[in-house]
């Protein structure tokens, strides 16, 4: 997937400015920024989901899991139809049969499909949300900050099922976070966005281990740590 | 739907008026249409409570039977309108960008046209008649739903699982009926109950001037207008007709009222538990003598059976900053929220101590609490009112609570914005809370607190809205103040690696108890609780190894009116045995300053 010059404009407000870069098949890249920078206005570009202009080419399908795993799921469907939204051309058992391979791949029971989105975990929304994304077969998915809206003890788990849909099924994804810890951890490559440019781009050892910009320095600067003695 | 007086009254009445209009025409119709040549035109009497109209028809039985028509035609119209505005609202979210300008550019005009004239204008123009008065009031009810419906489907549309069936490939037309119709549906059926109490007394009105019903057939209206001419001589024979309008309209209204009432509360989730618990005993804690807050045993229930906070105790050193840490749920915002006595109603607050800076919290006044104790919420707009200027804001306090003169105040506010080392202070002051920058509004919100002189300063997650690099300021901030003043912090947090960075204490909750107290020093590797130890295994940090997968605690934190007898955490633990589904472990001490409720911790 490459992106070339894509600039998103809101009025007189650029959101995204001329930004290019590339995302290599099978691989995480991460999307680090602040709030404003124009992380989450590339994301829904790169989607098709807002105008811009440039061009983004090797996505033909992408698809995106958001933030907030309580407004992405239709609270008044099952949450077998929400998954089964994008399967085409699939009726009845072929149709149940893939939704359960896909609650499958996330880790969920193919119980789940029966219930409504209120009675499941934020962890659990979010992990349909991505069974959803996946049934389209996309060739990439984007991640807004899929992990901000969890508490602490699923953040991790869902963090495992990114990697391990990279590791096992090759999903290539575009994954945004304004954690660097997570996105160290996660990611194979980091681009770091400021003021809707691209300030830093390249593997997350050299991004994190080595930064070259003092924006880049200084996010690295303020994640917390507990203290060690 | 809630039981008040008028939501009563309103089931009451239109229930009447349903069985009125079923059986009314069987029972009273040909008494209704007999023509009594003897008895023209009588005013009330025994025979005739209402009297007779100009063929010695009882007035009383036609009002009765009247009732079927009059409601059958008030539906008939709310429903023309409901769907003609349901369709013209919904169309431009389905058609081409040029045909939904088109459709919300027609939407606008016809709302603001009154509705009486256009009901009559289309009555005039489809005819005379009932048809024409169904057909001219259901013009008028359309604009209204139309642009119901155009905000309601608005609202959906932005929301994230639209954006998703977009990316799927879900055609427009099927996001409209399968996301959109279903998730706006409630309040146009509301709104449609209140339509019908507005349907029925605008075609009594048409059908009173005469442009509605015709005769031989007849409506409330109708019977009004015929009554209406004698009303002087007769009162009673205008006034059934008169009062059955009046009370159907009224009996809608109502009912439609407390519908869309009990639909915007209804809870989210009602336990069917009976008695709330007795308060658990609280537990052993850390006790400082000079404490700027010393809670004991504090618990918080709400009816049904639901306690989400139970005996918990803690103090707060002069200097101090405490994190308080856990998953939402875990009963740690309401801690903090019942330390600054704001607990919403209807929950209950029990303990057996509750100290600031030594005093009983109950003894001091509304002045010495609103000075003493300062609070900081993830909002920092939930705290500023946004059509005041900020320093304006911050003078309020020392003004209303330290009696200083208006200048005074202000350069006091303007000192304490400076101190929170806000740019250019004099300046900010002068601006509204939405010039500000996030970070900007909760420095300007902790120097408000910093007007009094606090002893106790609460953050309920301040920095969890704000970005890391913003976030670090805060924290600074904080600590800066702590160390000038003195005052002590509870600092509340989901995030275990802010509360150690910034904390020299952290307290770990779950569900609704204090699990496990220990010092900030002791938090990376001392950690004897199995469920402070998976929160910080579960979140990555800079040093994290990245070959390994992160750890994760499998199930989920029971829901406050599910927790049993024994460790609440043990469905999800490790370590637990048979003794920890049976009985709950104290929180006992293992160490300085290090408590744990963990029968297997060692």
């Amino acid at each position: 997937m490459r992106i070339d010059n894509l600039t998103v404009r809101f009025g007189g407000f650029t959101a995204v400015d001329s930004v290019s870069l590339d995302v290599p098949e099978g691989h995480i890249v991460g999307l680090v920024g602040e709030s404003g920078s124009g992380k989450s206005s590339l994301a829904r570009a790169v989607c098709g989901l807002v105008p811009h202009t440039g061009l983004v080419s090797g996505a033909s399908r992408p698809q995106m899991v958001f933030q907030d795993p309580y407004a992405s799921l239709d609270p008044r469907m099952k949450i077998g139809e929400s998954v089964a939204e994008g399967l085409r051309g699939l009726r009845g058992a072929a149709r149940d049969a893939e939704v359960a391979r896909l609650l499958g791949l996330v880790s969920l029971p193919a119980e789940l499909a029966g219930r409504y989105p209120r009675e499941l975990s934020g962890g659990q929304r979010q992990r349909v949300a991505i069974a959803r994304a996946l049934g389209a077969r996309p060739d990439l998915l984007v991640a807004d900050e899929i992990t901000s809206a969890l508490d602490v003890s699923v953040q991790g788990a869902v963090l495992n099922l990114v990697r391990s849909l990279r590791d096992e099924l090759g999903v290539t994804i575009l994954f945004i976070s304004h954690n660097l810890a997570v996105v160290r951890y996660v990611c194979d490559e980091v681009a770091v966005l400021h003021h809707g440019r691209l300030v830093e781009h390249g593997p997350t050892e050299d991004v994190i281990g080595a930064p070259a910009h003092d924006y880049t320095r200084a996010l690295i600067e303020a994640v917390p740590r507990v203290p060690r003695p | 739907m809630p039981r008040t007086p008028s939501a009563v009254a309103g089931t009451v009445l239109v229930a009447l008026m349903v069985v009125l209009a079923v059986i009314g025409p069987p029972l009273w119709g040909d008494e209704a249409a007999r023509i009594d040549a003897t008895a023209v035109l009588q005013g009330g009497s025994a025979a005739h409570p209402f009297g007779t109209d100009n063929l010695g028809r009882d007035l009383l039985a036609r009002v009765l039977v009247a009732a079927r028509y009059s409601l059958l035609l008030a539906l008939a119209a709310a429903l023309i309108g409901g769907v003609a505005g349901i369709v013209l609202g919904a169309l431009p979210s389905v058609l081409p960008r040029r045909g939904a300008r088109f459709v919300t550019g027609m939407v606008n005009a016809l709302v603001a046209f009154p509705g009486l004239l256009l009901a009559m204008f289309t009555a005039v123009v489809t005819g005379l008649g009932a048809r024409g008065a169904v057909l001219g009031i259901g013009a008028a009810i359309a604009p209204g739903f139309a642009r119901l419906t155009q905000t309601l489907a608005a609202s959906v549309a932005g929301a994230d699982y639209v954006a998703a069936a977009r990316m799927l490939g879900v055609p427009r037309h099927r996001v409209l009926a399968r996301h959109v119709l279903p998730n706006i549906a409630e309040p146009l059926i509301l709104n449609l109950a209140m339509a019908l109490g507005g349907a029925l007394l605008g075609l009594s009105g048409m059908s009173f001037l005469g442009l509605g019903v015709q005769p031989p057939d007849y409506d409330w209206g109708r019977l009004l207008f015929d009554g209406f001419g004698r009303i002087y001589v007769n009162p009673e024979v205008a006034l059934g007709p008169a009062a059955a309008v009046a009370l159907a309209g009224i009996g809608f209204n109502l009912l439609g009222d407390a519908l869309a009432k009990g639909a915007a509360r209804r809870p989210a989730h009602r336990p069917d538990g009976a008695a709330p618990p007795a308060a658990p005993a609280p537990d052993e804690a850390e006790v400082q003598p000079d404490a700027v807050l010393d809670v004991r045993g504090l618990t918080v229930s709400f009816p049904g059976g639901v306690t989400p906070v139970r005996g918990v105790s803690l103090s707060v050193g002069p200097g101090e900053i405490v994190g308080l840490v856990g998953e939402s749920g875990s009963g740690k915002s309401l801690t903090a929220a019942a330390v600054g006595g704001l607990v919403p109603y209807p929950g209950a607050v029990s303990h057996t101590a509750l100290r600031l800076s030594g005093e009983e919290a109950a003894t001091l006044t509304q002045k010495e609490l609103g000075t003493s104790l300062a609070m900081v919420f993830q909002d920092p707009m939930a705290s500023l009112n946004p059509a005041l200027r900020v320093g304006g804001q911050l003078a309020e306090v020392a003004q209303v609570h330290q009696g200083a003169t208006r200048a005074e105040a202000r350069r006091r506010a303007v000192d304490r914005l400076g101190h929170v080392h806000l740019p250019e202070p004099e300046k900010q002051a002068g601006r509204h809370p939405h010039q500000l920058s996030g970070g900007m509004r909760q420095r300007a919100v902790i120097a408000m607190g910093l007007m009094g002189t606090p002893k106790l300063i609460i953050a309920d997650e301040p920095t969890t809205a704000l970005d890391v690099t913003v976030q670090r300021q805060i924290l600074r901030l904080l600590r800066e103040v702590t160390e000038e003043t003195r005052a002590g912090v509870l600092f509340i947090s989901h995030d275990i690696a802010v509360v150690g960075e910034l904390c020299d204490r952290v307290v770990v909750m779950y569900a609704g108890r204090v699990v496990e107290e220990l010092p900030v020093e002791r938090l990376a590797e001392g950690a004897a609780h199995p469920y402070t130890r998976a929160l910080l295994g579960s979140l990555p940090d800079m040093d994290t190894d990245r070959s390994r997968p992160l750890a994760s605690i499998p199930g989920r934190q029971p829901a406050p009116g599910d927790v049993g007898d024994g460790c609440a955490f043990a469905p999800r633990c490790p370590l637990a045995g048979e003794r920890c589904e049976s009985s709950r472990p104290p929180l006992a001490r293992v160490g300085a300053g290090h408590l744990v409720a963990c029968w297997e911790a060692s």
